[in-house]
């Protein structure tokens, strides 16, 4: 199957699934970002990369974080950025997806960062975009957040060097997760040995095992010894319901506390995409403890964001010249 | 389009699906029936002659399940433009589910919709009725009203009755007449908001998932409610393994249950979704490879009785969206000779049996033969069992142009089709 996020040579023209991208081009952007962040200590800040391109944020679903780092990540690769809310009702009774996108060509977009509430609406829109336009996913239903993976890469990179040697454990609500589905990906591309996933039967997929990970119903044998944990965000409307019985019966199994983190490896880092229940998924005194990495996952995102950015439009702009 | 002449097809490879038979010869036709078969009548003189040298004779194809999408959906598609595509496929009739707007829940709604059938004189229509009012699933409908007005059976289209009480009282109302219910089996509380078969490849792709028990406990229910009731059921569109060894039992147990499964689920599987594409939306969801294999063997042993087209006219707007909010369906009127030959080929059937699952087990849920004999109906499918075309979505005669099948090489394609004895359609020589 031609892969759509790769042009004829291989490069990555849009972003919109860790699946499947190759090792090289995982450790390009995580090199670019490197690069940026290293600028970045050196005290530059803004980068010509993007020059007289519009970026257009699309956001079909809530975000502010998101959507934040994506701005200042375009910002500071000096692009002209617009952001726009998109709430899913206005679309569905008027203007099609299409109809919208077209639209925004027309205004002369360059790059489409696109946040959508249905799997796959980035790949139908990258399809349909004009030659030259660059889509990079911000997060598709539960299919994919690639670049939320790939921070998490360079944060796990940051951390712990090589990836060949490393037990990662992802905890929680796996079933309604973009972020895992794409760490699971990008993980296994990188060489990570053993990934593990954490949760209660009704908060996984049907054969998630087919992705190459090991499943454990329980922390306490699923931390022993991992280097990594990754908790996921435990949305509001799972809490209760058929899903969950309660927030306090969730957090009693599976949220992360002192004491179960002490299961893992001693250097152990603790991961979290944001924004955080605390109390739910994560006890605060592991949020705010030393063993956390969630602020600088927040700091190399907008590097992160700024090199996938930055190679689009660069391979874009290499197609059409 | 001629009228009705006397008609003779020359030199046919005339083939019986009603008897398993194949015989090379000439059909005699007059007054819209057979009249001769090998010889002619005493007296026949042919107005017209149609040279059915190489190419196969058999009765025209009986489709149970083809949305034609009038009345309320004229934007997709209507009804000449649908029976067009029929005859161009070989369908000479078309059972068309209740699922219209309003949908048929009404005598004059049948009658009219019939009457409009008539007037294009192109296949014949058989309308199922709705078996509740306005499909809503609460209040049963005139049943014994419908069927006078044309009605051959009675289904909920793809609406399930959330009420098993309401389904009870149906099926035992229905019993009371000997009528037939259609019922295309699925829990709709777990459904809720799926898209694709849950499985490996919908958790990859992030899309919401139809298990499997939404289909096995439906068809558990429907059988234990057949026999609390007597009442017969079709049970149409299986789209699972586990689904189809219920019915396998049942079916042994001797209860009055037959089934059939459309063609795209025969060939196609969920990992063919490949990139969230809508083309590849059904309901019920393209499920397993392994599922995929088993409809396809149990066509060969007989649990599954019949195949139908399941076509599903739908514009491009409706398919021009994410995968979870697309239009489910695809146009299929054409393609229903090409896709059982396949069906037949890579699983050694003979052509006989393969032509039987498309026309004379599904003929006779109409109460009718279709078969080669004296006296039968002249509704006759002249084609080339080995032509090779490609699909060309807008070569189709449907106003539906959306298919899986798209681009995709078939081999089988109708010459004639000719409906009570009348030409009515004719393949451009190519």
């Amino acid at each position: 199957m031609l892969n759509p996020q790769l042009n004829s040579q291989g490069e990555l023209i849009h972003l919109l699934t860790t699946e499947g991208l190759p090792k090289r081009i995982l450790n390009q952007i995580l090199d670019r970002a490197a690069e940026y962040i290293a600028a970045g200590d050196a005290g530059t800040k803004k980068f010509a990369a993007l020059t007289g391109r519009s970026v257009f944020n699309l956001f079909f679903e809530n975000s502010t974080r998101t959507r934040t780092t994506f701005e200042i990540a375009a910002k500071r690769l000096s692009a002209d950025v617009t952001s726009l809310n998109i709430q899913a009702s206005s679309t569905a009774k008027g203007e099609t997806l299409l109809d919208t996108i077209h639209n925004l060509e027309a205004m002369g977009a360059d790059l489409f960062v696109v946040r959508h509430a249905q799997s796959g609406a980035p790949y139908l829109i990258a399809e349909h975009v004009q030659p030259g336009i660059a889509v990079v996913n911000a997060g598709d239903g539960r299919h994919a957040h690639p670049t939320q993976a790939l921070l998490d890469m360079y944060t796990i990179r940051h951390f712990k060097g090589d990836f060949t040697q490393l037990r990662v454990a992802i905890v929680g609500d796996v079933l309604h997760s973009r972020v895992a589905r794409s760490d699971i990906h990008a993980l296994s591309t990188l060489g990570c040995p053993e990934i593990r996933v954490i949760a209660p039967k009704t908060l996984l997929p049907v054969g998630i095992e087919s992705l190459g990970v090991h499943v454990y119903h329980d922390m306490a044998s699923g931390l022993k010894d991992v280097d990594v944990v990754i908790m996921l965000r435990l949305q509001n409307e799972r809490m209760s319901g058929a899903f969950l019985p309660s927030t306090q019966e969730f957090f009693k199994h599976y949220g992360l506390t002192p004491e179960k983190l002490a299961l893992a490896s001693p250097d152990a880092i603790v991961m979290h995409p944001g924004p955080m229940n605390r109390g739910v998924e994560i006890d605060s005194a592991v949020a705010d403890g030393a063993r956390a990495v969630i602020l600088p996952q927040v700091t190399f995102g907008i590097a992160v964001r700024m090199a996938v950015m930055a190679i689009v439009s660069e391979n874009q702009r290499g197609a059409q010249a | 389009m001629s009228e009705t002449r006397n008609t003779v097809i020359r030199n046919g490879r005339l083939i019986d699906p009603s008897v398993g038979s194949e015989q090379l010869g000439d059909l005699y036709l007059a007054d819209g029936k057979i009249v001769g078969v090998g010889s002619a009548p005493a007296g026949f003189v042919a107005e017209l002659e149609i040279d059915a040298t190489g190419l196969v004779v058999a009765p025209g194809l009986v489709d149970l399940c083809a949305r034609l999408r009038e009345p309320g959906f004229e934007y997709k598609a209507t009804l000449p433009s649908e029976m067009a595509a029929a005859v161009a496929g070989g369908v000479t009739s078309i059972v068309c589910p209740p699922d219209t707007d309003p949908p048929l829940d009404e005598p004059g709604l049948v009658m009219n919709l019939r009457a409009r059938a008539r007037k294009h004189d192109l296949a014949r229509l058989y309308p199922v009725g709705a078996l509740t009012v306005g499909l809503k699933g609460k209040e049963i409908t005139e049943m014994a009203q419908l069927r006078e007005a044309g009605c051959v059976a009675f289904s909920q289209g793809d609406v399930p009755i959330a009420d098993l009480q309401v389904l009870y009282r149906a099926m035992q109302y229905a019993a009371t007449f000997g009528f037939e219910l259609r019922l295309r089996p699925e829990e709709a509380s777990l459904v809720n908001d799926g898209v694709a078969h849950d499985g490996e490849y919908a958790s990859r792709l992030g899309l919401t998932g139809i298990p499997v028990i939404a289909e096995t406990l439906a068809i558990a229910q429907i059988v234990q409610l057949m026999r609390a009731t007597g009442c017969r059921v079709h049970i149409t569109r299986l789209s699972s393994a586990d689904g189809i060894a219920l019915v396998r039992t049942a079916k042994h147990e001797g209860l009055p249950l037959t089934c059939d499964v459309d063609m795209n689920h025969i060939h196609l599987a969920d990992v063919d979704i490949g990139f969230f594409n809508s083309q590849y939306r059904f309901d019920p969801p393209l499920r397993s490879v392994r599922d995929r294999d088993a409809i396809a063997a149990a066509l060969v042993d007989g649990t599954i009785d019949a195949i139908c087209s399941d076509h599903s006219p739908v514009d491009d707007d409706g398919k021009l969206l994410p995968f979870a909010e697309a239009e489910r369906g695809a146009t299929g009127l054409e393609l229903l000779l090409p896709l059982t030959l396949a069906w037949a080929r890579r699983n050694k059937v003979a052509l006989p049996q393969a032509l039987a699952k498309i026309s004379s087990f599904p003929a006779s849920k109409l109460g009718f033969t279709a078969a080669l004999t004296v006296g039968s109906r002249a509704d006759l499918l002249v084609f080339d069992a080995e032509e090779s075309w490609r699909v060309t979505p807008q070569a189709l005669r449907s106003q539906g142009k959306n298919t899986p099948f798209a681009g995709m090489e078939m081999q089988g394609r109708a010459r004639y089709t000719l409906v009570k004895g009348k030409l009515v359609y004719q393949a451009e020589q190519g």
